[in-house]
Formats: structure tokens, sequence, C-alpha cells
């Protein structure tokens, strides 16, 4: 659109819209600020038992440390990893078998009530199990975090993937196209805006599978940290991998979030 | 006149559904000819089996009894002498226009530089040159459908079956698609088989018009349309003009012996 055109009243328009959003930023901004400073004041005059709670300018003090000695790579790093393998691995395998279910009717049919016991089940109940079975490390973690986000995956692709208009593959049909020439043509890129959201939901999925595993068996790794932090009561040691979690969790969130943009024109 | 190619054949068809509630007799001894050219319209009442006569034809349902014919051969599975045309036009939205039109062509790995221009071509023929690069939620109904119809025609079927093409459209899009369609159908001399239940499209469009009878389905009647509509190029809105048209539409009204319960 050209910028000639358009009316004074527009430009009126778009500046309270831009207004509108910089004022929801600053008061998103505000809140957080806001709040570390109330923690912070209130623990220095002792309304709160910083012992219980810690407060942001010690937890400040030991991110520094960490981040010094490489502490904190070293356990970021381990976390990230599993997650990242546990999330890839878990979602690869939940498409996988979703195509299969789409694939064979029967054993759609045949599987179903497994997997509505299954997705009912909170998985994080099998990570003992687990970690029995396939051993306790990275190797138990991640299968753990697999756990946790494959049957969403096979749920939510699967119902994504038989809910396309029959009409669309009868099209294919009239042209000749084969069973993989429907799942390639139509079926794939139909479930990507499906796909997209089971990935929001995964992230957080295998971020807990991850962390639960870590808790149980691990010796290095941000649960750890917590589980570790939780037994000395170093509630700063707690908190703040509380909150390393919590940005890098959310800044892989955002990651898959600007993979849509890139990858879903079409859709609005 | 002169000796017309058979392109269809239906013979003694008759096709059964089986539910867990029992057997359901779709339709029942069918049998006509399409000649190369003809636009044949179907139309009979609601849920009488028109959609299951062209699944079958199309290939896509086995008949219970009976066999169709395309060019002499036997119909035993979908195959590259039909296009299908459906109500509504299943453009994949996450593909362009040009795209989506290439798509019957891509199944058949046909896609080259010679197909692609053929392609364009269309586009640009049919009004939708500045749109190839557009992706379907950007274009009107209408455009849409055409578009449906270039991805259709570029797969140079023998034979469209075009299974209520227009029924999902507004009245005026309605009018003024079912007209461009038709022009387009007769200027590529294309055979094709239109089901609708909208009396008026299938007299304007159709060289003849089959009368099915309530489920089961049987032949009517059917009726072979010659307007007088002749002054300049031929159209399908023109021909609603002709004198007889009135004739023909009250003709199927009354055989088609409709009862409102």
């Amino acid at each position: 659109m050209s910028n000639r055109n358009i009316s004074k009243e527009h430009i009126m328009f778009l500046k309270q819209d831009r207004k509108r959003k910089r004022t929801i930023l600053l008061s998103q901004i505000s809140i957080l600020i806001l709040g570390l400073i109330l923690w912070e004041v209130a623990a220095r005059f002792n309304w709160i038992d910083s012992f219980l709670t810690s407060h942001p300018s010690q937890i400040w003090n030991l991110f520094m440390e960490y981040t010094k000695n490489g502490d904190l790579f070293y356990h970021v790093g381990i976390s990230v990893f599993e997650t990242v393998v546990g999330f890839l691995a878990g979602t690869i395998l939940g498409i996988v078998v979703a195509i299969g279910l789409w694939w064979s009717d029967f054993w759609a049919k045949v599987l179903a009530p497994y997997l509505v016991v299954l997705n009912s089940l909170p998985k994080t109940a099998l990570a003992p199990i687990i970690i029995i079975w396939v051993g306790a490390g990275y190797s138990g973690i991640i299968v753990t975090a697999i756990s946790v986000s494959i049957v969403v995956t096979i749920m939510n692709m699967f119902v994504s993937f038989i809910s396309i208009d029959e009409d669309k593959i009868k099209l294919l049909e009239t042209f000749g196209a084969s069973k993989f020439q429907v799942l390639k043509k139509v079926i794939l890129p139909h479930s990507v805006p499906a796909l997209m959201a089971t990935l929001k939901v995964n992230i957080g999925l295998s971020w807990v599978g991850v962390i639960v595993g870590e808790f149980l068996v691990s010796k290095a790794g941000i649960g750890y940290l917590i589980v570790y932090g939780g037994q000395v009561f170093s509630l700063d040691l707690v908190m703040m991998s509380v909150f390393i979690l919590s940005i890098i969790s959310a800044i892989m969130y955002k990651g898959i979030a600007l993979i849509e943009n890139k990858f879903v024109k079409w859709h609005d | 006149m002169d000796k017309k190619t058979k392109i269809v054949e239906v013979k003694n068809l008759g096709m059964i559904y089986h539910t867990l509630s029992g057997e359901t007799e779709a339709i029942k001894d069918i049998n006509f000819e399409i000649y190369e050219g003809e636009i044949v319209g179907i139309v009979g009442p609601s849920g009488c089996g028109k959609s299951t006569l062209l699944s079958i034809i199309a290939g896509l349902l086995s008949p219970t009894r009976g066999k169709v014919l395309i060019n002499g051969k036997k119909v035993e599975g979908p195959s590259k002498d039909i296009g299908y045309m459906f109500q509504k036009d299943h453009l994949f939205e996450w593909r362009t226009i040009l795209e989506n039109v290439l798509l019957g062509l891509e199944i058949h790995s046909k896609v080259d530089r010679d197909s692609k221009e053929i392609a364009e071509h269309m586009l640009d023929t049919y009004g939708l040159k500045d749109f190839k690069n557009n992706y379907p939620r950007q274009l009107s109904g209408g455009m849409r459908q055409r578009a449906a119809l270039i991805r259709t025609l570029i797969v140079e079927p023998s034979l469209l079956l075009l299974d209520e093409p227009f029924s999902a459209l507004d009245y005026q899009t309605r009018l003024a698609i079912s007209d461009e369609v038709g022009i387009i159908l007769k200027n590529e001399k294309k055979t094709a088989l239109l089901v609708t239940h909208d009396i008026s499209e299938a007299i304007s469009l159709s060289d003849r018009i089959i009368i099915l009878t309530n489920r089961p389905a049987t032949i009517k009647d059917i009726i072979t349309i010659d307007l007088t509509c002749t002054d300049g190029v031929w159209s399908p809105i023109k021909c609603r003009e002709a004198p007889e048209f009135r004739h023909y539409f009250n003709k199927i009204w009354k055989e088609l012996d409709v009862h409102v319960q």
C-alpha cells in the first residue's frame, strides 16, 4: 500500500494502535520489574524469610558466580541437549506412528484404546520404570522426555490427518494418485499448522520429561541443580535454576513460533 | 450430421450399498452414451444417486452390476481420461494458484517447462494472470472455481465430470461462472457430464439432459435440448432467453415430479 493516499483518520488509527501495543509491552515489563523490586525490598526488610524465598540480588550474584566458573553452561548445556534430543525424537517418532495409523485403518482401530489410556496416564509415572530399564544416564532421561511428548504427538497428528475433507483426497484419487502421493501432497501439508501447535506443546513437555528424569537420577543438568539446591536448602540455587529454565524454554518456544511464521505463510 | 465418436458407454449399471442397517439400492439399470464434444446434464431428485453414478464413472467406486466404458476401455479405477470437478473448489490453501493448477500434472510427474508455460497461458486466458502467485484465500469464489477448472482441464481429460460445480457459489457468481465454464468447455471442445439440481443451469449448458427417478435411480427420460440461441457467440446465459427454454423447463419439472412432503 502506498503512503500517499492514507487519510488523517487512518494515521490517527495507526498511531493509536501503536500506542496501545506500547502500553501493553510497558505494563508487562513493569509487572516484572515491580515484582522483583518488591521481592528484594521484602527480603531486605525481613518481611519475608529470605532463607526460604531467597531474593533477586542474591540470585544474581549466584548467577554471576556460576557464569564465571562455567558451571552454568555445563548444566544448562546438558539439559538443553537432553531436551532437544528428546523433543526431536518424540516428535519424529510420534509423526511416524501417526502416519502408520493413518495408513492402516485396522491398526488405528486396534490401537485406539491403548492410545486413550496412554494419553490420560501421567507419563512421569513411567519415569522410574524407564530409568531402570534404559539406564540412569542421559539415555534414561531422554527416553523419559520422549515418553512424555510422543503420545500427544501421535494423537494430535492423527486427528489432524483424518480431519481433512474427504473430497480433497478424492480429488487426488481422480488424478490417479497413489496412497503415498495422497500422504505427501495433501495429508502432510494440511497438517503443518497442527504440527506447529504440537511442536509448541512438545517443547514444554520435553522439559517436563527432562527435569523429572534429572530429579530422579542425574549428576548434572538444571533438574539436578534444583534438586540439589532443595536438598541443601540453597533456595538461591533453586530460584536461579527455575529462572534460567523459564528463560530457555521461552526462547525455544519463540524459536518455534518464528519457524511457524516462516513456513506457514498461507495460513493467517 | 457426421458420425460421432462415443466417449462414454454406461451399460446396465447397478449399485448396492451395504451398511450395518441393511442394503440400499442406489442406482439400477442405467444405460446411456455420451458422444465427443457433448455436454450431458443429469438432473434428479436430491439423494437419488447422482453422485454415486459419477463416482462409478470416475472409477472411484466399483459398481455391483454392469460396466462403464471410456473410449472403449472398461473403467477399473481412476484414470487420466477423466477430470472431476467438485462442488467446492478444493484448492489447497498451502499452494499458490499456479502450484494448485499444476497439481494433476505433478501426480502424473509431467511438470516441466512446457507444461508450466501451458498453465501460465491458461491462467492468462481465463483472467487469473495477476493471481498466479497468490494463495487461494486471496481470491473470490468465482476465481477459485475458475482455477479449479484449469486444474482439471490442464491434464487434458477426454471426459469432464462436473459434480454440482457451481452450487457452493452465490447466485450472481454462479450465473457468471456457469456461463464462463460453458463457453470454456465449448471452446476447448470438451465432453462433459454435468450433475446439477438446477434445472435452468442444466438446460442452458447441456446438449442432452438425463432425468433420473427417485432411489433406486433409473433413467426416466433423456431429453435432447435444442435452443435457438444462435445470434452471435454461443453462451449459456443467452440461451436462457431462447423461446424453447420455458418449454424444456416445464417438461423437466413435470418429469421430476417433485413433491414436498
